[in-house]
């Protein structure tokens, strides 16, 4: 497996606080790959950090076999769009397209023209006189014209209506079909997840929680509902993510790779949004603090 | 040709709604013997969903001897599965109407008939599995 992301114990400091901290992840090449957290957890510090907008504090970040921005051929092959979709807002449209044709040598100006032509932005309009969403469209094009290896979106669709953000994931798809470009993206929207990654990153107060192949960690993720139970007397191998009781009922969000037997469990599947809740509930829960190294066990609610 | 959709309330993975999708036009006969499925690239820019999810369906599929890719033309149906069982689901419509009607003659709810069938679905799926 080609990783074109690797990250080892990296950590990004800013003043006197921890915006990332021991974040050691590997993205395969040629995936889709969904980052979710809570705001403020580090999504944009990792993001930045792997663009090469900003450096590491601690630890080592390696993005197509290079540091980032660590010079012209490296951030050829990394196209980023930040999470407010900058553009230049005296520059017009076709301003962007010619900006981008000079400082991109794998420019490709026929995917730019047609993609501006079929969201019908007028050439000659400037960028700050267009609306939030076609913006975002631009921006988007910019990214996918200069036909990068990796493209990182930073909340990209957050802005669009619903059928503009559909638009968009479409022309993202299509054009991971057709470029097999890697894609690493933050969102909110689940749904929007759920669709166009197969490979997910929970970030949850600068720590990643849990990263893997989507299917894999859908399938090895149960909610077990039966009747009230300690939860230390579950199988050593039964990870639990969250648990909730009742005075007669436990419902608990596990994680395992063997088959549950305990024939006192009602075993069901969970959606990749439970699935996120349940991690992303889990820190908050528990309360932990951020940079302290090891964070404390789950507690039980009652 | 047929064309996919997408269900995401439906708690089934993408790739696996592909596979049934397909498997089911196969067994209505939508889909017959050397028909073309969509290329990856239209069903990605239709539904907007990840191209390694269509891959993985037609892999699976390709994997059950239902369909074959022919590298730079396609992805074609090589077998279909509107064949004898379809035959067989008269009678076994059948005795499941009699079994619904024993359910509702023991004072069974809807709820409580669907309930029963999944859960018996399950261990028994889960037993040939074991």
């Amino acid at each position: 497996m080609t990783a074109v992301l690797r990250a080892r114990a990296l950590g990004k400091k800013y003043q006197r606080r921890w915006a990332l901290t021991d974040c050691t992840l590997e993205i395969p090449a040629g995936h889709v790959t969904g980052l979710v957290g809570p705001n403020g957890a580090g999504k944009s510090t990792l993001l930045n950090l792997a663009a090469g907008m900003l450096t590491p504090t601690a630890g080592t970040i390696e993005v197509c076999g290079g540091r980032p921005g660590s010079g012209p051929a490296q951030l050829a092959k990394v196209g980023y769009v930040a999470q407010d979709t900058p553009t230049y807002a005296r520059l017009t449209v076709s301003d962007h397209l010619r900006l981008g044709a000079r400082l991109n040598p794998s420019w490709d100006d026929a995917l730019a023209r047609r993609r501006i032509e079929r969201l019908g932005l007028d050439p000659n309009q400037r960028a700050g006189k267009l609306s939030g969403g076609q913006r975002a469209q631009l921006a988007l094009t910019l990214g996918l014209a200069k036909r990068p290896e990796l493209l990182i979106l930073d909340e990209p669709v957050a802005a669009l209506d619903p059928l503009a953000r559909r638009e968009v994931l479409q022309d993202l798809m299509e054009a991971v079909a057709e470029h097999g470009l890697s894609v690493v993206l933050s969102s909110h929207l689940v749904a929007d997840l759920e669709r166009v990654c197969d490979h997910l990153i929970v970030l949850v107060t600068s720590q990643v929680e849990i990263t893997g192949e989507i299917d894999g960690l859908l399938a090895t993720h149960h909610r077990l509902v039966g009747p009230r139970r300690d939860i230390a007397t579950l199988p050593a191998d039964q990870h639990v993510i969250s648990a909730s009781h009742t005075d007669r009922q436990t419902t608990l969000i596990i994680r395992t790779e063997a088959p549950i037997l305990d024939p006192a469990w009602t075993v069901s599947t969970i959606g990749l949004e439970d699935l996120v809740l349940a991690y992303m509930g889990r820190t908050a829960r528990v309360g932990s603090g951020s940079g302290s190294g090891r964070r404390p066990a789950l507690e039980v609610l009652r | 040709m047929i064309e996919f959709h997408l269900d995401v309330r439906s708690g089934v993975s993408p790739y696996l709604q592909v596979v049934q999708q397909v498997r089911q036009a196969l067994r209505l006969g939508l889909l017959r013997e050397g028909d073309q499925l969509p290329t990856v690239k239209d069903v990605v820019a239709r539904l907007a969903i990840n191209p390694n999810t269509v891959l993985k369906a037609y892999r699976e599929l390709e994997h059950d001897g239902l369909v074959a890719a022919r590298p730079g033309v396609g992805t074609f149906v090589t077998r279909t599965l509107a064949d004898a069982s379809l035959a067989a689901h008269g009678p076994l419509r059948q005795d499941l109407r009699r079994w619904l009607a024993k359910a509702r003659l023991a004072g069974l709810d809807d709820e409580s008939i669907e309930a029963l069938f999944m859960t018996t679905f399950r261990t028994a799926a889960q037993e040939n599995i074991a």
